[in-house]
């Protein structure tokens, strides 16, 4: 079983952060939950994990003298291939962001350092290590390809977010139920600068290990296309063309992109070949947001995302969904649809973003009944107070 | 998955047996598909009438041929499509990339 304890090496030349890192992380390192180790550059850095066999995780600052945090991030590879790195990065560097994905980083925090994000990413990460270990062991052992796929669903569990950020004027939850044999649903909520938060929704079209690693990089490019692009058609247009670049296997993601800006209540978005989402009105009644069209994200590159904004009204539920719910069957084979999913809100009003989601996944499971699923099913809610 | 073949001129017409793709069998369709369709094949048609669902996976398996016909400087088309899975078409965009016709006949016309 995997040790409770994990060992972190943080990289970083700035002496300050050592002290700092201790203090705010003191209640998880009194849990027994960290441990870390200080190295403050690449060279000494790799000493360190050639010398100490038990460190799970890196996270590394990008400059610094002797070896920066992406020659160190190559030379990982070759000393511990099953170690994770987190990159610290500034805010929307995508040129960074892509060669450390490139190059095998999990995921990144941005500067000025956030340490409540900082121990959201590092759970997140050694979450993923854990499933990664029991993969790897899986696959040692020849266990049946069941396994694997059950190991992709947990990584793909893992990725989603655990907590959601939530204020006066806002609420936000997200659910998943994984199919049996299929792992490429995913979401993600993003704190973006001057108020606005992303918020996501995709589905990659594979199962197994292979989607779940295509996931995680598409999760990866557009959390830092957010952060670099204002609008949520230009964030698409550069997560598809990084996608596209090295995509031998025809992989693919539907994606849809908004930016909730909390000053205006203007919701704006544009998709990547995704469901529209739907927006439920505090008298029960439905609309689905208007259309731009847009293709699935990795099949071509070079190609515009149009975009469209709506204003969100008190007590407005905006839904977003995968296919796997309006597509959802039941013995008889009949498909849930779109138009079952607007109706089941007219005798139950959302109580709270939570609720939303409950209603959502009640109404569908209870139209399924016990007929084994084929497709995830993942629902995230936003809704304006 | 059994694909079943026709040809008419220089084009060849394929179509799945079974009428659902999804996780399950998106696999057994691609190799199917692979499998159905030669090396000198420049025109292929996919009929999906039979067709009642499609999921992404499905969708991908239809792009890697795609692709592979895209590549050697052929032609693909897709026709026949009833309005749900016109639809699955429609949201991913697929229709963007891939010329949908109404008919067989209309399909043999375009590219045939």
């Amino acid at each position: 079983m995997a040790k409770t304890t994990k060992k972190i090496l943080v990289v970083d030349d700035e002496p300050d952060l050592e002290p700092l890192m201790l203090q705010r992380m003191r209640r998880n390192i009194r849990r027994g939950e960290y441990e870390f180790v200080f190295a403050h550059d690449g060279v000494e850095a790799l000493e360190m994990l050639t010398a100490d066999k038990e460190i799970d995780m890196v996270v590394s600052d990008i400059n610094m003298p002797r070896m920066d945090g992406l020659t160190l991030l190559q030379q990982i590879q070759d000393v511990s291939p099953d170690i994770r790195a987190i990159i610290i990065s500034a805010y929307g560097d995508m040129e960074n962001i892509r060669t450390a994905m490139n190059r095998g980083a999990f995921d990144f925090v941005t500067k000025p350092l956030d340490f409540q994000d900082l121990r959201i990413t590092i759970d997140r990460t050694l979450q993923h290590l854990d499933e990664w270990r029991d993969a790897l062991q899986s696959r040692d052992k020849l266990v049946a390809l069941q396994n694997e796929l059950d190991v992709a669903n947990n990584i793909q569990q893992s990725v989603l977010p655990a907590s959601f950020p939530e204020d006066a004027s806002y609420q936000i939850y997200g659910s998943m139920q994984p199919a049996r044999n299929v792992g490429g649903d995913f979401f993600d909520v993003q704190i973006l600068r001057n108020g606005k938060i992303g918020l996501a929704i995709a589905d990659v079209s594979d199962k197994g290990m292979p989607a779940a690693l295509f996931m995680m990089s598409s999760r990866m490019l557009l959390k830092g296309a957010g952060q670099r692009f204002e609008n949520p058609g230009e964030a698409l247009e550069e997560v598809n063309n990084l996608l596209d670049a090295e995509n031998e296997a025809a992989m693919f993601v539907t994606l849809f992109y908004a930016i909730y800006d909390t000053n205006t209540s203007v919701f704006h978005y544009a998709n990547g070949g995704h469901n529209e989402p739907i927006v439920v009105h505090p008298d029960g009644s439905t609309t689905v947001i208007p259309p731009t069209g847009g293709t699935a994200l990795g099949i071509i590159p070079e190609i515009p995302y149009k975009e469209n904004s709506i204003k969100l009204e008190p007590g407005d539920t905006v839904i977003l969904y995968t296919d796997g719910i309006t597509e959802a069957f039941n013995a008889e084979g009949e498909l849930f649809g779109l138009d079952q999913l607007c109706e089941i809100f007219r005798d139950r009003q959302p109580q709270n973003a939570e609720d939303a989601s409950e209603i959502v996944f009640d109404a569908v499971n209870k139209f399924a009944g016990d007929e084994p699923q084929s497709d995830d099913q993942a629902c995230l809610v936003f809704r304006r107070t | 998955m059994e694909i079943s073949t026709e040809r008419v001129g220089s084009a060849l017409i394929v179509m799945p047996s079974e009428n659902r793709v999804d996780g399950t069998n998106a696999r057994d369709f691609q190799v199917g598909l692979e499998a159905a369709i030669e090396e000198t094949d420049s025109a292929v048609i996919f009929d999906a009438e039979t067709l009642t669902y499609i999921s992404s996976a499905g969708l991908r398996a239809i792009l890697l041929v795609v692709k592979s016909i895209n590549r050697r400087g052929g032609k693909f088309a897709v026709c026949s499509l009833s309005d749900p899975i016109r639809e699955i078409f429609s949201i991913s965009g697929f229709d963007n990339i891939i010329p949908i016709e109404a008919s067989r006949d209309d399909a043999l016309s375009a590219i045939g």
